[in-house]
């Protein structure tokens, strides 16, 4: 006689599937996940401890090492946190140029997230590649604007730290040309193909309830079919005055949420090209102290990052060190639902689903 | 005072509240509400009920120690009327803190509480897993409180104090002295083992 019983399967914490250090820990009877549960932690750098030593600017790096694929819109929230609770401004022009880097690091974040996507349905490698192709030209625009590609650093307290050089702008005026066409490209290799929707279709579904309540946020929440987006609902910088619309998604699927990543592509395309005509002339930061004391109190500020709501909990004692800093973290808590959405799929499935909600282990971990 | 582009005065949040749920409401002001800690759970549903506030979703929870009590802060929003509130409770045992979850009324409390348990010690009664997120089990202590110390010696975190800043500190290689010294001792035992070498040959 033979009796099958559940068995434990790891995954991670290295694993391409998990897009980081990020162990799964599922119980398994036969083909069916009966349990699951998500380790994190293992990039944990005690991020707001740290901070509580240190003043405001200097705590803008931070923000780069925790969502590594989307540094200019932690640099952003973190920048814009500070503001409002300091009263400092960041010159109109200034405004401009963190719309235009934010839009660019959510094209080249969302490319990232739907080419590993694709990889985790199984097709190897060779979409992500081309997804690659325009965000190296993104990383490029970074470099010479302010020399890193990755850990940006660039927003600052009262504006952003360089002027884009004269090349910067044909550059991206060429890269907002050719973008509608690229993404035309990868919906004519992946949208008919029967493998991928097979994969994506009616996979990992989320209502809109459960989105909501389960504090869901970005194009988690918007897969569902719920419109919040921050950057309509609450503007900062210079949104209120572009025309854009926020796609969402009819079923709440796999694919729902990666087209909805697609179609902030082009959105995002057409907030950059409105910004690139508006932009006024002037200075790109105000002068600010060397190290800012604001009155004690506490602001919770937020901005609408690739991943979601990255919010800033930051409370003052009048020194130049938050007492207390904290990030809120869109990628982790996005995955509350994980644990009901793994049960009673399979192991593919649960796979994609992880593949979609778009992970970021730095900023999980912080 | 620093508020939130959308967020609502705590005081009008308060009368509401308390006019509803008599006792719940503790303190407030132009930013927040401050609510009975034991009725967290109650006040927290109430206001996701009601048609008024519509707090359909938790949009932050987090925590702050003020080395004599604990704030425990609950940032709630509505997408319909687009508004925000800011909850806090106030829990005065900083040996044993411990609090209804809100994990009955926003299940994206899960892992947001089980952060604040890892970081900052507090429990949170009903929590269906509350278990350390990001730190190991058998971790010593919480370290996001300010009392935390988890380094040898009276060091505490912070980079002004970490102790290889400490030029007295006999046991570091960043120390100038100590680097001189090594060298020293390298090149005489190098200088042993040359004048050493020849002897064996001999053997």
């Amino acid at each position: 006689m033979t009796t099958a019983e559940p068995f434990v399967l790891n995954i991670g914490p290295q694993h391409p599937s998990t897009h980081g250090v990020f162990r799964l820990r599922v119980v398994m009877d036969g083909e069916i996940i009966r349990d699951l549960d998500m380790i994190v932690g293992y990039l944990h750098r005690s991020m707001e401890k740290l901070a509580e030593e240190r003043t405001y600017t200097q705590n803008i790096p931070f923000t780069d090492r925790a969502d590594y694929l989307a540094a200019m819109t932690g640099n952003l929230g973190l920048a814009i946190a500070a503001e409002r609770l300091t009263g400092v401004e960041a010159p109109e022009r200034a405004e401009y140029l963190r719309v235009i880097f934010a839009e660019l690091q959510r094209i080249a974040s969302h490319a990232m997230a739907n080419g590993t996507l694709i990889s985790d349905a199984g097709a190897w490698q060779t979409p992500l590649l081309y997804m690659f192709r325009e965000r190296e030209k993104i990383l490029d625009l970074f470099e010479m604007t302010c020399g890193a590609r990755l850990t940006t650093n660039y927003m600052r307290i009262g504006g952003v730290s360089f002027e884009p050089p004269a090349e910067f702008w044909p550059a991206l005026q060429e890269l907002l040309d050719e973008l509608p066409e690229r993404t035309q490209e990868y919906a004519d290799l992946l949208l008919d193909n029967e493998i991928f929707l097979a994969r994506t279709r009616n996979v990992g579904i989320i209502s809109p309830e459960d989105a909501i309540n389960g504090s869901l946020s970005g194009p988690a929440l918007r897969g569902s079919g719920v419109p919040w987006d921050l950057r309509k609902a609450e503007p900062y910088c210079v949104y209120d005055r572009f025309d854009f619309d926020i796609p969402v998604g009819t079923v709440g699927d796999v694919y729902d949420r990666f087209m909805v990543k697609m179609e902030e592509v082009k959105q995002s395309v057409r907030i950059i090209q409105q910004a690139v005509d508006q932009i006024p002339p002037g200075p790109h930061k105000n002068d600010i102290p060397l190290a800012l004391r604001p009155e004690p109190g506490e602001i919770y500020s937020r901005v609408e990052s690739p991943r979601g709501e990255i919010g800033f909990y930051l409370v003052s004692d009048g020194t130049p060190a938050p007492y207390r800093f904290h990030l809120r973290s869109p990628a982790l808590i996005n995955l509350s639902l994980l644990r009901e959405l793994g049960e009673g799929s399979s192991l593919p499935d649960a796979v994609v689903t992880l593949g979609s909600i778009d992970i970021v282990l730095g900023e999980i971990d912080r | 005072m620093a508020r939130g582009p959308r967020q609502l005065e705590g005081t009008i949040v308060a009368k509401a509240l308390a006019a509803a749920l008599p006792g719940v409401v503790t303190a407030s002001n132009d930013e927040w509400v401050e609510v009975a800690p034991d009725r967290v759970e109650e006040a927290l549903r109430w206001l996701r009920d009601s048609e008024e506030f519509d707090a359909v979703q938790l949009s932050n929870l987090t925590s702050v120690d003020r080395h004599d009590r604990f704030e425990v802060v609950y940032h709630l929003q509505s997408l319909d009327l687009n508004h925000q509130i800011a909850v806090k409770a106030i829990l005065t045992d900083h040996e044993d803190p411990i609090l209804p979850s809100a994990y009955p009324v926003y299940k994206g409390a899960l892992l947001q509480e089980r952060e604040v348990f890892d970081l900052m010690g507090i429990r949170f009664a009903n929590h269906p897993d509350l278990r350390r997120l990001l730190l190991w089990e058998g971790f010593p202590g919480h370290p996001l409180r300010k009392d935390w110390m988890g380094m040898v010696g009276d060091h505490t975190p912070g980079l002004a104090r970490f102790p290889y800043e400490d030029k007295s500190a006999p046991d570091r290689l960043m120390n100038e002295d100590n680097l001189v010294e090594h060298g020293e001792a390298l090149s005489a035992q190098s200088e042993r083992n040359t004048q050493s070498a020849p002897h064996g040959q001999g053997h």
